[in-house]
């Protein structure tokens, strides 16, 4: 199997984001074209400048007219596409190969989830005529076999777990409290997290992720036209998506404290981007903290943790806003909530504020004023043993 | 050779409601004891299931290729109600299945048809009840929930004939005793005295012509089990019929209620349980008429006793004293429909789709898995591409419903859709291999660990626009032993 990258090959040249939130005065339609004008203002080009459109969205409309009819796109290419929570990230990866194929000069990527209108806590899926025979579990029920099975293997007392959890979310809150954009914009202390209501197994209502509404956009041209639109673009360095056998839910082997697709899709962009180290390379990363022990597993499964230390770092705060690898520096989607289509997005948008020295001195990561340049992006969908898994790493400088 | 009973199986839910508890909300008294109660996911149809898998676990050689299915409380009209069982059981596609729904008296119908039709054919007999009644009412205090099964056939090599049939005889009567207009969930009843003046007569008659044609006098009955939902018709003729007081099978009505068209059944069964060989059993069935069977047990049934006892099959005094009696009344209420709870912020379940369903068959009704012929790994559902070696289309499929498991992880889920909230998800590792996610039910999520042994059971996981969704969950095994109560979850 090959897997060759693009590394180098195209560049995010403009990007935008609207607030998350329960954005009860805006439609899909506004959230889009909000998204889409900061977007192009960005990058300093009109709507009219961008050949094809890829637009990531799970429920919130089918086909490309979603887009080219509230942005009155003139008989362009919009391909409409969903992958489960990898949904904007899925709109990212294939506007960039469009790119770096040559079928287009600039391609613009673009994410929106409107969850909030269901009426409904938590997330809503649309699935097919079945058969019945699905479990009626919730994500977080699905979610929740991670943190015994982690505590079991481990050795972690379980009030330490506990501990580690609550840590992972009041950091995420804390970095949200300063992020203008994020749903929740409240440090939370660890006792409130600790002691919040049960949702599934020994998740609170903490330790899941909000539900809210959100876009986020991004333009992408060749490398080697990057500088026609911007001093400072983020060049894609890898692009990794797998999605896996859902072995882990028919395999008495599987025993949830790994997510293998997750492992696999970084192997895979670590080896396009040429990074053997990646909690040494990275000035940041943006991961698919849904629910609090996700957070944890993907410390050991993106490799920034040994097997089985994960929580240790955790609870070493190495992965704070000032530790040695920032974490979710703009809070994750613990305080933005998850627009499924809009998230992939969302994370990139923190890279491009973060690698180019534009985020905000209250919220600035430091390693990128120590000399890194490479921020990472990932994201998981379905549920543990059963899923999608994407990870993406940009980067500053055109070359490593 | 003739056909008589070659198997059974009762199965009795695991909730009891104390009569107390009733008494105790609604501020009047109610009495002592218990009634049996089906759980929010059990009807008729999953009760039935259950009693049949039971009679069909005792039974050797072939499966019955004729089903006759009788409640008074059908989960679809219309439809028949015996095709979820006959699609539960993996009974060939030629095997008839036949509702006799609607009334009490067609148990003794059922019962008939099966043993009229059975030969070399064999045939099963599934009588199922769920009996409900206005909150505070004697109809909800004192009867219950429960099913039992009969397999009638000719005796084969490996599986002699328990009882024969020796003679039948029947009154019928039209006169209003006990009535309910179709979607109504109580029963509707003459003043008791009159049933009781028009019964008597008709039950004597029933009893007397069996007895004559079965050649024998009232005190030769070893066993007498006298089963109807009048109670005071029903004491009259324990009494007054002429057999022997000690032949009396109990009814069990104080612990687990009367089961309506189960009861007569589960009672044969109680008898079957514990009688010697050549014993003489009377079933007498009072409702809308009598029906009087004169039962002959053979040197047979203790070979089948003991095989059921050491097959782990519990009797029905081991059941009656089994289950869980701490079912607050509110939860029983709310149950059945009778209060009203506010359901919670998320979607309705979807109706499963017909065309996905009837393809599906062999999953959601046999809990069927797929093995690997190339390299052995089970698949549940059953997969046509193998996970470990990428196999395709080499596969074995294998009945897994009655194959038992222990808990390899679980949760508790108190955000997801269910009727009787918090969900208990689990993932269960089958003996033998082959692991599923699934829910669990008769389980206190307290006592419920890594490792508890489970075993599937048929059940209706929601209904969604006037579709009954059945599929499998997976239960605690309850252990238990003769006359002792072990209450709680057995796990």
């Amino acid at each position: 199997m090959s897997s060759n990258g693009i590394r180098d090959r195209v560049a995010i040249v403009g990007m935008g984001c609207t607030r998350f939130g329960e954005r009860w005065d805006k439609g899909v339609d506004d959230l889009l074209i909000d998204a889409a004008k900061d977007t192009i203002a960005s990058a300093g080009v009109t709507l009219d400048d961008i050949d094809a459109f890829w637009l990531g969205t799970m429920a919130s409309g089918v086909s490309g007219v979603t887009l080219s009819k509230p942005l009155k796109i003139d008989y362009k290419p919009v391909s409409r596409l969903e992958n489960f929570c990898a949904t904007g990230s899925e709109a990212f990866r294939n506007a960039c190969y469009a790119v770096a194929s040559g079928a287009y000069d600039l391609a613009m990527a673009i994410g929106v989830e409107k969850l909030k209108d269901s009426g409904y806590s938590g997330l809503t899926g649309v699935r097919p005529v079945g058969d019945g025979t699905d479990a009626a579990l919730s994500s977080p029920a699905a979610f929740s076999f991670v943190a015994p099975a982690y505590a079991h293997r481990y050795g972690v007392d379980p009030d330490e777990m506990k501990q580690v959890m609550s840590r992972i979310a009041w950091k995420n809150h804390s970095n949200g409290a300063v992020n203008p954009r994020a749903q929740f914009r409240k440090e939370v202390s660890i006792e409130t997290i600790t002691k919040s209501p049960l949702v599934a197994g020994q998740l609170g209502v903490f330790d899941c992720s909000g539900v809210s509404d959100g876009s986020a956009a991004a333009i992408i041209c060749r490398a080697e036209d990057a500088h026609r639109y911007t001093e400072h673009p983020l060049y894609v360095k890898a692009l990794s998506f797998v999605a896996g056998p859902g072995g882990g839910a028919i395999d008495p082997d599987y025993d949830y404290t790994t997510f293998p697709e997750v492992v696999r899709s970084a192997e895979d962009a670590y080896r396009q981007a040429g990074i053997s180290d990646p909690r040494a390379s990275l000035a940041m990363a943006e991961v698919h903290d849904c629910f609090t022990p996700t957070e944890l597993v993907l410390m050991e499964d993106l490799g920034f943790s040994e097997r089985g230390l994960g929580w240790k770092d955790v609870l070493a705060g190495a992965f704070d806003r000032d530790g040695e690898l920032p974490v979710n520096p703009d809070g994750g989607l613990k305080s933005f909530g998850h627009p499924i289509g809009a998230s992939g997005l969302r994370m990139l948008f923190e890279c491009w504020l973060q690698l180019r020295g534009e985020a905000p001195p209250e919220r600035k990561i430091r390693s990128v004023d120590e000399g890194r340049r490479l921020g990472l992006t990932h994201n998981l969908g379905g549920a543990p043993g059963e899923c999608v898994s994407f990870v993406s790493i940009v980067g500053t400088e055109p070359t490593a | 050779m003739t056909a008589g009973i070659l198997s059974w199986g009762v199965y009795l839910p695991h909730w009891r409601l104390q009569r107390a508890a009733i008494g105790a909300t609604l501020g009047e008294r109610s009495g002592r004891g218990t009634r049996s109660v089906a759980s929010y996911d059990e009807d008729t149809t999953t009760m039935g299931v259950e009693a049949a898998r039971r009679a069909l676990a005792a039974l050797d050689g072939a499966v019955p290729e004729d089903l006759f299915f009788s409640t008074p409380a059908p989960a679809y009209l219309d439809k028949t109600n015996a095709t979820a069982i006959h699609a539960a059981l993996e009974l060939p596609t030629w095997a008839g299945a036949y509702d006799l729904a609607g009334s009490v008296r067609s148990a003794a119908g059922a019962f008939r048809s099966a043993h009229a039709v059975a030969g070399d054919r064999r045939a099963l007999a599934v009588l199922s009840d769920l009996r409900s009644g206005l909150a505070g009412g004697a109809e909800e205090r004192d009867s219950g929930d429960g099913a039992a099964a009969f397999v009638f056939g000719e005796a084969t090599a490996g599986q002699g004939v328990v009882a024969e049939l020796v003679a039948h005889a029947g009154t019928s009567a039209e006169f209003l005793d006990r009535w309910r207009t179709p979607g109504e969930p109580d029963s509707k009843v003459w003043e008791e005295r009159f049933g009781q003046e028009v019964y008597v007569p008709l039950v004597e008659a029933a009893c007397s012509e069996g007895l004559k044609r079965a050649g024998v006098v009232a005190t030769d009955v070893d066993h007498v089990v006298i089963a109807g939902l009048h109670q005071r018709a029903v004491q009259a003729c324990r009494a007054g019929l002429g057999f022997r007081p000690e032949a009396t099978v109990a009814d069990r009505t104080s612990s687990i209620g009367n089961l309506g068209a189960a009861q007569a059944g589960v009672m044969l069964a109680d008898a079957l349980d514990q009688a010697e060989p050549g014993a003489l059993i009377a079933v007498v069935v009072v409702a809308d008429g009598a029906d009087a069977f004169l039962l002959r047990t053979t040197s047979e049934l203790p070979r089948v006793q003991a095989a059921r006892t050491s097959s782990g099959l519990a009797t029905v005094a081991e059941l009656s004293s089994g289950g869980r009696d701490d079912l607050p009344y509110a939860r029983f209420l709310t149950w059945r429909g009778e209060l009203r709870r506010e359901p919670p912020r998320r979607p309705d379940p979807e109706r499963p789709g017909a065309p996905a369903t009837w393809r599906a068959t062999p999953w959601k009704g046999g809990f069927e898995a797929s093995d690997c012929r190339a390299c052995g790994f089970r698949h549940l559902p059953p997969a046509r591409v193998c996970l470990r070696c990428r196999t395709i289309d080499e596969m074995d499929h294998l009945r897994m419903a009655d194959v038992g498991g222990q808990v390899a992880t679980f949760t508790v889920d108190r955000l997801a859709f269910s009727l009787s909230p918090p969900v208990v998800g689990a993932v269960v590792d089958f003996d033998g291999g082959g692991r599923y996610r699934c829910e669990m039910t008769d389980v206190d999520p307290d006592t419920v660990e890594i490792g508890t042994r489970v075993e599937m059971t048929f059940r209706r996981l929601y209904t969604a626009k006037g579709v009954h969704n059945y599929f499998w969950k997976a239960r605690p095994v309850e252990t238990r032993s003769a006359g002792e109560d072990v209450g709680g979850d057995g796990s």
